[in-house]
């Protein structure tokens, strides 16, 4: 396929994706917006005060950026993996297998719409968090750069996992099992060098702490680990699981009979 | 104005050439259960053509589409389109390459409208000439009022079509259609048949369907191939197949017959199967002429008479029962 069939592809099935989430923006814009109020009022108000200040900011303030990024993170998953599953299980993914839309575009497409959803929630918990708060933004090319890396991350992670569904249990096993324990445990509610040694070394295996932690460096501008490792875990990431998707895509895993 | 349709100077000349439409060589396809689904299949259909791909239950059909339309992986040989294999060029067989497949496989969340423009868009067709094609065919499947509604309160025969559209909307070459009429009413099916029938006769588009009704391969297609338990038992035109057949038999509705019919007149075979009814085998030598003339003379006055089978059903039931006999019938 030429480049310029490749992009009308891409931009049809990047519009498909996005008209998806947001006509049944009841379930996925709208939950989101709720539980992190929730988090706000409850940790943030009622709990931060005795809390006091975390990392020297107010605890407030520190765990906003993790709250924003566990929405980020667990939204951009959940569109891919919930819209790529059910293509397959209602078979209409047919449609592309059957058109010359490469496999690249196939990918781009639905990580496309996990990323544009990860930010749309993203934006919306922000904004929601500034009833509670004035948060200053430090530096807004690593914020802006962080949060799409990660939803970028996030949406391939969704993407594989869609692959390899078989049924409706397997959409939500490694979000439950795997990536929530990993964003509560990724320091969204406290600083790792609260926690005893063996504990932070151990946390420094969990890949959400770099993301939360560059996240939050690029607002707060403090961090627990160096944000240029941040970077280089995310890309390589990015790298790895990108390609694990076309090499899936190119074998016809959980696809072609 | 065509997009895809018009044959390009390179595809006039292929088919100068004799480049098949579809050239299946060798295709092989074994489940990863070790079921043998389809054991080598040699299949050349020529451009203009509308071609039948017949066959039992099982027998294959559309794990060969399947293949055909990258949906299912084979397991040996190859297949072009337009002289395109359709692993090493993709693009160039894929294009050209319409499916409608035996089930639903459309959003039903989508409108009709969307599932049309949307396929279009991954053919990376630009939005205008979209439209103008979307618009099209909707209008020419009788759609084109319910282009706002979403897919899923679409009847049966709507979805049919509206698999049809979809299919055609990048004007390809060669559309094939997994049992496009099964389970759609007589009046629908004609207008499906009328619709296919003039879409061909244009000369750009060539034609393979599946189906289990034997008088629409008759009437439709002009070359038919037999498929049974994953091999191709007959390949041939519609008409070598049914001149093979030697014999034929009508049932007649007769005036009442006062004493009961004769086993034979003049060499036409009758048996009695009612006060008013006969049945009566002509053989390929004879003809109905002879046959009414011959009853008349025997005081039987005929008022009218139809086919007791479908002609291609016997010949049909005939090729698998040999097949069979030839022990390709019971092997896993
Ligand atoms: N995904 C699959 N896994 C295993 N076996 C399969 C699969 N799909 C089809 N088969 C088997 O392959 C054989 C051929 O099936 P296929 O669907 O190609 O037949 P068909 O000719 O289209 O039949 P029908 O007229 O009923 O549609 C059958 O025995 C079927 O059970
Ligand atoms: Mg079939």
């Amino acid at each position: 396929m030429y480049w310029q069939e490749s992009l009308i592809a891409l931009a049809t099935l990047s519009r498909k994706e996005t008209t998806r989430y947001l006509r049944i923006w009841v379930q996925t814009l709208f939950p989101p917006a709720i539980t992190m109020a929730l988090y706000f009022v409850i940790f943030g108000n009622l709990i931060g005060p005795r809390i006091g200040p975390m990392d020297g900011y107010s605890y407030m303030d520190f765990i906003v950026p993790g709250i924003i990024m566990m929405a980020v993170i667990t939204n951009s998953y959940a569109n891919v993996v919930s819209s790529f599953f059910s293509a397959k299980f209602q078979r209409h993914i047919e449609e592309l297998m059957v058109s010359p839309a490469p496999n690249a575009v196939i990918l781009l497409g639905y990580v496309s719409g996990g990323v544009g959803r990860g930010l749309l929630v993203g934006l919306i918990v922000t904004l929601v968090s500034l009833i509670f708060t004035q948060i200053q933004i430090h530096n807004i090319w690593i914020t802006v750069s962080v949060v799409l890396l990660t939803s970028i991350l996030f949406s391939l992670g969704g993407f594989i996992n869609g692959i390899f569904a078989r049924k409706f249990d397997d959409v939500a096993i490694v979000p439950t099992f795997i990536l929530t324990p990993l964003t509560y445990l990724g320091g969204v509610f406290y600083s790792v060098s609260l926690l005893p040694d063996t504990w932070r070394i151990v946390s420094m295996f969990n890949p959400v702490l770099y993301m939360v932690n560059a996240f939050r460096y690029g607002i707060l501008g403090s961090s627990d680990i160096d944000i240029r490792v941040a970077y280089s875990l995310i890309l390589l990431s990015i790298l790895i699981l990108g390609a694990t998707a076309l090499f899936l895509l190119r074998r016809g895993t959980g696809l072609r009979a | 104005m065509r997009y895809y349709c018009r044959p390009t100077l390179m595809e006039v000349f292929s088919a100068a050439m004799g480049v098949p439409a579809l050239h299946l060589q060798n295709l092989g396809k074994t489940y990863s259960n070790g079921l043998i689904a389809l054991r080598g299949i040699d299949l050349t259909v020529q451009p203009g053509d509308f071609f039948g791909l017949l066959g039992p239950n099982g027998a294959g059909k559309s794990t060969a589409i399947g293949i055909i339309s990258s949906l299912v992986t084979r397991t040996a040989g190859r297949a072009e389109i337009f002289g395109h294999d359709i692993e090493k060029q993709p693009w160039e067989a894929k294009r050209r390459l319409g499916v409608v497949p035996q089930e639903v496989n459309f959003n039903g969340f989508e409108t009709v409208e969307q599932i049309v423009l949307n396929q279009a868009g991954y053919y990376g067709i630009p939005r205008r000439r979209a439209r103008q094609n979307c618009e099209r065919y909707l209008r020419e499947l009788d759609l084109w009022d319910r282009r706002k509604l979403v897919s899923r309160t679409l009847s049966g025969g709507m979805k049919r079509r509206l698999m049809i559209a979809r299919a055609l909307v990048h004007e390809p070459r060669l559309l094939i259609l997994d049992e496009p009429t099964a389970g759609v009413d007589i009046e629908l099916r004609r207008s499906m048949w009328r619709f296919l029938e003039a879409l061909n006769r244009t000369g750009d588009v060539t034609v393979i369907l599946t189906t289990h009704y034997l008088e629409e391969a008759e009437s439709l297609c002009r070359n038919i191939a037999i498929i049974n338990k994953g091999r191709i038992v007959e390949n041939t035109s519609t008409t070598a197949l049914l001149n093979r057949l030697n014999t034929h038999s009508f049932i007649l509705d007769v005036d009442p017959l006062a004493n009961a019919a004769p086993a034979t007149v003049d060499g036409f075979v009758l048996r009695q199967v009612g006060p008013q009814q006969l049945e009566a085998d002509v053989q390929r030598d004879q003809s109905i002429t002879q046959l009414v003339q011959a009853l008349a003379g025997a005081g039987i006055y005929v008022r009218s008479l139809k086919n007791k089978a479908n002609r291609l059903e016997e010949m049909f039931i005939d090729l698998l029962q040999q097949d069979a006999s030839a022990g390709n019938g019971q092997e896993a």
